[in-house]
């Protein structure tokens, strides 16, 4: 039975149960990889440094992510190249 | 005979690990199978009271281990389940006084004689939890639908990948359906997608649970109790049968008791 009442007093984005959810899927991503945002920060900024010295990349439009499937984590990085163009 | 060894586990204390076992313990003899509940937290003796059995313990878990007495001499028959077993805790010896190899010894010789035996494991990630898996056909990892449970049983699940005893089957315990409803607790479904394990029991709170414990007499014993008709459809799983996910929602929450009173139910 699902009431009027229990809908204005139901489930909203902002339950305590969904911000529990939000936090423990970031804490479990960084217990299980052992990575934490600071290294993320700091691996980004070592890759960018890394791939610059072969070909030029937008490093303001460069991503790292972790993504999770199941219980598999897969490091996922968007590196968008600089066309020779705009080279001089 | 060819027994089958189940950890019973969970990272954070507290949880419901030895009330799980007592349960399965009893849930499983019922049927007839012989079992046997090994209590393997050294030092913090626990699962005798909640089974019941306090007054009859002669030896223990390290005197069977380091040759003081047979093992026979160490299981404890319950009261009401003659395929029933416990083998208790030491109470004043530390977790060291037992190694991974010696419960893998022990268990390989009750498996020529029992269905099942049942490990009660300490909380933590140190020896103790060591000891439990060691010797583990089968993982039970136990949680509550809270959040440094539900971290702390993702660690454990990692471990008991990493030394290959996986995969783990999930436990939650003390489901508030109320309190789920109204978004202010995890649901089953929200702790599942997190850890990404197979799940094999879903308990809701129930104060039936402490009653029981408090008289000695597992919550499995009572068939009026939603936690004990929980634990009960665990132990069917656990012997392969496929069992429905019990309707949490019935005979609870404000609004559902409303309903029934309006419409005549009882
Ligand atoms: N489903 C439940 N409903 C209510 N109380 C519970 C439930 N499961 C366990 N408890 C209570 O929680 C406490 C801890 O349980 P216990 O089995 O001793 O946990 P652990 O062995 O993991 O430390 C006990 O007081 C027990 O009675
Ligand atoms: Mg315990």
């Amino acid at each position: 039975m699902t009431s009027f009442l229990e809908k204005v007093a139901g489930k909203n984005r902002t339950s305590s149960a969904n911000r529990a959810k939000e936090r423990l899927h970031l804490v479990l991503v960084h217990d299980r990889t052992d990575l934490s945002p600071e290294d993320l920060r700091s691996l980004k900024d070592r890759l960018i440094a890394v791939i610059s010295d072969y070909v030029q990349i937008d490093a303001g439009q460069t991503e790292i992510q972790i993504e999770t499937d199941g219980r598999e984590q897969t490091l996922i990085a968007n590196i968008p190249l600089k066309s020779p163009r705009s080279r001089h | 005979m060819n027994g089958k060894v189940v950890t019973i586990t969970s990272g954070k204390g507290g949880v419901g690990k030895t009330t799980t076992t007592a349960n399965l313990g009893i849930a499983l003899a019922s049927t007839g199978d012989k079992v046997v509940c090994i209590d393997s937290d050294i030092g913090l003796r626990n699962l005798d009271v909640v089974m019941g059995l306090e007054n009859r313990i002669v030896y223990d878990l390290v005197d069977a281990i380091e040759g003081r007495c047979r093992t026979s001499q160490a299981m404890i028959r319950d009261k009401q389940f003659e395929t029933l077993f416990l083998i208790p805790a030491a109470q004043t010896r530390d977790k060291n006084a037992v190694s991974p190899s010696d419960m893998v010894r022990l268990c390989d010789a009750l498996r020529e004689e029992l269905d099942w035996i049942l490990i009660d494991s300490p909380a933590g990630i140190e020896r103790g939890f060591r000891n439990a898996l060691a010797p583990s056909d089968e993982v039970l990892v136990v949680t509550n639908p809270e959040v440094s449970a539900v971290r702390d049983a993702d660690r454990i699940i990692g471990l008991v990948e990493a030394e290959e005893k996986g995969p783990a089957k999930l436990i939650i315990n003390r489901i508030n359906p109320g309190m789920v409803k109204r978004g202010d607790m995890l649901s089953a479904d929200d702790v599942v997608e997190l850890l990404a394990v197979k799940l094999i029991g879903i308990v809701p709170e129930d104060e039936a649970v402490l009653v029981s414990t408090n008289h000695g007499s597992p919550v499995v014993l009572n068939e009026k109790s939603r936690a004990g008709q929980a634990f009960a459809d665990i132990a069917k799983r656990l012997k392969g049968e496929t069992v429905p996910w019990m309707d949490l929602d019935e005979k609870d929450g404000f609004f559902n008791r409303i309903g029934k009173m309006i419409s005549g139910g009882s």
